[in-house]
């Protein structure tokens, strides 16, 4: 009965939904220094899934370009602008 | 093969879309691009997946994932953060002429 479910899409429906709520935090906050986190945690988690779909190549790319790159010009761009939003 | 894959990366390109509606920050927006972006790859390696399938990068037996939505989607990041990168520079110069990153200020500051 617990075999109906395998490991693969409990795993992933995990990492779905951390990912889903990691969005809504990064639409929703009024700190964009902390919106630009969020979407650092949402690229991460992302990159985890590509691992996990077999496709390891995007994976490493989604977490050099998407988790460090990505997230060092949004920082780079609130520094040299406002930091909260309206 | 794979149905909340789909759900998910559809809740992703939605939080893009609603950003990209609702929202009235520069940076708010480029950040709501982004999601959106990471939506459409996740849909599109999600497609290509098989089940109990292994990555195509050795020589070992078994069914392989299809490897042209992998190709695809190496090419849509770089696309997508340079966008980005493009993006953050124009925001940067908006800021630095006008003052102001909100667009409804935008639109009086252009009258």
């Amino acid at each position: 009965m617990i075999e109906l479910i395998d490991m693969f899409t409990i795993v992933s429906l995990i990492l779905i939904i951390v990912m889903i709520i990691s969005a809504i935090i990064a639409a929703e906050l009024k700190d964009l220094l902390s919106a630009a986190v969020a979407l650092g945690v949402m690229s991460l988690v992302v990159s985890i899934l590509f691992y996990m779909l077999q496709a390891p190549d995007v994976a490493i790319t989604e977490a050099a370009i998407g988790a460090a790159l990505s997230m060092a010009i949004v920082i780079f761009a609130v520094r040299s602008t406002k930091r909260w939003e309206k | 093969m794979t149905p909340y894959y789909y759900l998910g990366s559809l809740a992703l390109i939605a939080i893009g879309i609603y950003i990209v509606i609702a929202k009235r920050n520069l940076i708010k927006i480029i950040i709501g691009l982004d999601i959106m972006d990471t939506g459409v790859n996740l849909l599109l390696i999600s497609v290509g997946y098989v089940k109990g399938g292994t990555a195509p990068i050795e020589n070992v037996p078994g069914p392989y994932v299809d490897p042209v939505p992998q190709a695809l989607v190496l090419t849509a990041i770089v696309i997508g953060v340079s966008v980005m990168a493009l993006a953050l520079s124009i925001a940067i110069g908006i800021y630095k002429n006008t003052g102001t990153m909100e667009l409804d200020e935008l639109l009086e500051v252009k009258k």
